[in-house]
């Protein structure tokens, strides 16, 4: 294949800002394409300049790091070409089919490097399509990119760190937590994982957070398992779950629900990378050398959207990345290089006993789910009816179930749904975790009006 | 319903939706606006059911609704504008 055209990066967080800025500075001018309108990812999201909140307001401690982001950013743009709210719709034959606010364009690359993200990995319970519930991811958007509080009485379940750093961002902006309902034991494991020492400024920051909340009056319960959300016609009016043998409600009128991230590969499928499953991640993830390149010459990928490690790690996943499409272009910098790979290898331990020690994925809850909750919100499928096709069909293949049941075949194309529907068909088909397999990702990825299409624009 | 934090001073408008006033924010997204003022932003196709969005990041597709045009819109990353009007039901459409 070839390699003529332009280097091309998906994603403007902090790995994709940090792969720009390698680039730029060995002198290429990489075509940055972002949803957002602004660069910084989604754990950088700011407001409009309208809503006047301060960087300590919108990231207390990553403030600095939000800082140093936004100036690295600046600092390059006049280096590198930047296309925000523009989304990748399609790629074929080394092109990209671009959608900006209902304007088409199709431009072709030479090189590319997806720094896609992660989103809310989602277990789903009854009353979660009900107005009031939403992703944790969502719940922390409202507040960093809209000054909003999901509701006015908030619960946060599921597990992860992210639960309480969500949480304590909202007690602290001055909404009505009413509890952190964690399905994990973390504190119970704390001292018994030598790894965790490996990041003490993580460690402890995680420990302010449940302090903070502690402190704060906030009712922060573990070995929780969810029952139900209760609704009314109108929305969100309280939550059910169990701790133990005691069956316990609360009152609230919005839950935000997350169980860690699970990484955005849409893209990194229509290209045609080989994938294998983590298990230690427990999703399907695009295989790399370590150094940023995958299976296909001139694709590279680096962040959350390789395998979920969060935002520092990301940064460096940019820049090695970027310095390996340098190297493959002849230009190598093997030493920064391996100063990288050994800063994301000092990490991966502590990542490793918050995965599998500190914030296991309850995956029991999604064989546990009642038959007439929703599990594809686009189609509304339920669980009842994804467990009748696979004991009727005898298929654990999340495609062929996908066709007899119309399970992920809405909007969405099972971004939201399918880590769930994959444990539930395993379950119910008595079969490993990978055999389900993975949704293939079609164009367009994301809906485009045929209006548009057709080349009416809007 | 979305809870707007008490501090943030905007300047505000008016949108329409289903034919009724409803108080927007300059920089609001059209999500923010209605789960602040209305409390959901569309019906379900298949079952009587309000839905309100889920991720706001453009990613489940579920707060999709109308312009009175009939053009659709997504209304966690549109913003509103002065005079916008909306319709949480399909323009002439049967739900």
């Amino acid at each position: 294949m070839s390699s003529d055209g332009p280097i091309v990066i998906i994603g403007a967080g902090p790995a994709g800002i940090s792969a720009a800025k390698t680039l730029a500075g060995a002198g290429e001018r990489p075509l940055v394409i972002d949803e957002n309108a602004c660069p910084g990812g989604q754990i950088f999201r700011r407001p409009p300049p309208a809503f006047a909140r301060s960087e300590t307001q919108l990231y207390g401690f990553d403030a600095s790091r939000a800082r140093r982001l936004k100036s690295t950013f600046e600092a390059i743009a006049p280096s590198i070409e930047y296309q925000a709210e523009t989304f990748v719709w399609s790629i074929e034959d080394r092109r990209l089919h671009l959608s900006t606010a209902g304007t088409l364009k199709s431009i072709s690359f030479g090189r590319i490097l997806l720094a896609t993200g992660a989103m809310d990995r989602i277990i789903p319970i009854q009353g979660w399509t009900a107005p009031g519930a939403f992703s944790l991811g969502a719940a922390q958007i409202a507040l960093k990119a809209q000054a909003n509080f999901i509701g006015r009485r908030v619960v946060f379940i599921g597990t992860g760190p992210l639960l309480y750093l969500v949480a304590y961002q909202y007690a602290k902006a001055g909404a009505n937590v009413i509890a952190v309902l964690d399905s994990s034991r973390p504190f119970s494991k704390i001292m018994a994982l030598p790894a965790l020492l490996t990041d003490i400024s993580n460690l402890s920051r995680g420990l302010f957070y449940v302090g903070q909340l502690l402190l704060r009056g906030v009712k922060v319960q573990t070995a929780i398992a969810p029952i139900e959300i209760v609704t009314s016609d109108r929305g969100v009016t309280g939550i059910r779950y169990e701790q133990g043998a005691q069956q316990r409600q609360l009152d609230c009128d919005a839950v935000a629900i997350g169980y860690g991230l699970k990484a955005e590969t849409q893209l990194a499928d229509l290209l045609g990378l080989s994938f294998h499953f983590d298990r230690h991640q427990r999703q399907w993830l695009p295989v790399t050398d370590g150094a940023g390149r995958t299976s296909v010459p001139h694709v590279y990928i680096a962040g959350d959207g390789a395998a979920v490690r969060g935002s520092e790690v990301a940064e460096w996943e940019g820049e090695l990345a970027a310095l390996s499409l340098l190297e493959d272009m002849g230009r190598g910098a093997q030493k920064r290089a391996a100063v990288l790979r050994g800063r994301i290898d000092s990490l991966s331990p502590f990542r490793r006993a918050l995965d599998e020690h500190l914030f296991p994925l309850p995956h029991q809850f999604a064989v546990a789910i009642s038959d007439q909750t929703t599990i594809c919100r686009c189609e509304g499928i339920t669980a009842g009816q994804i467990r009748e096709t696979v004991a009727t069909m005898g298929e654990a293949d999340i495609n062929r179930i996908k066709s007899f049941s119309r399970l992920g075949m809405g909007r969405c194309q099972g971004r939201v749904c399918s880590a769930a529907a994959c444990e539930l068909i395993a379950a119910t088909a008595c079969v490993d975790i990978s055999v389900p397999g993975r949704l293939r990702g079609q164009a367009p990825l994301k809906p485009i009006s045929l209006s548009v299409l057709a080349g009416g624009g809007r | 319903m979305f809870q707007r934090l008490p501090h943030v001073i905007r300047e505000r408008f008016i949108v329409q939706v289903d034919g009724h006033p409803v108080d927007a924010y300059e920089g609001e997204t059209i999500l923010s606006a209605l789960l602040s003022g209305k409390g959901f932003v569309r019906h379900f196709e298949f079952r009587s059911e309000r839905r309100a969005g889920f991720c706001l990041m453009g990613a489940c597709q579920d707060c999709w609704l109308w312009h009175v045009s009939g053009e659709r819109v997504r209304a966690c990353t549109e913003r509103v504008t002065p005079g916008m009007r909306l319709a949480t039901s399909q323009p002439g459409g049967t739900r």
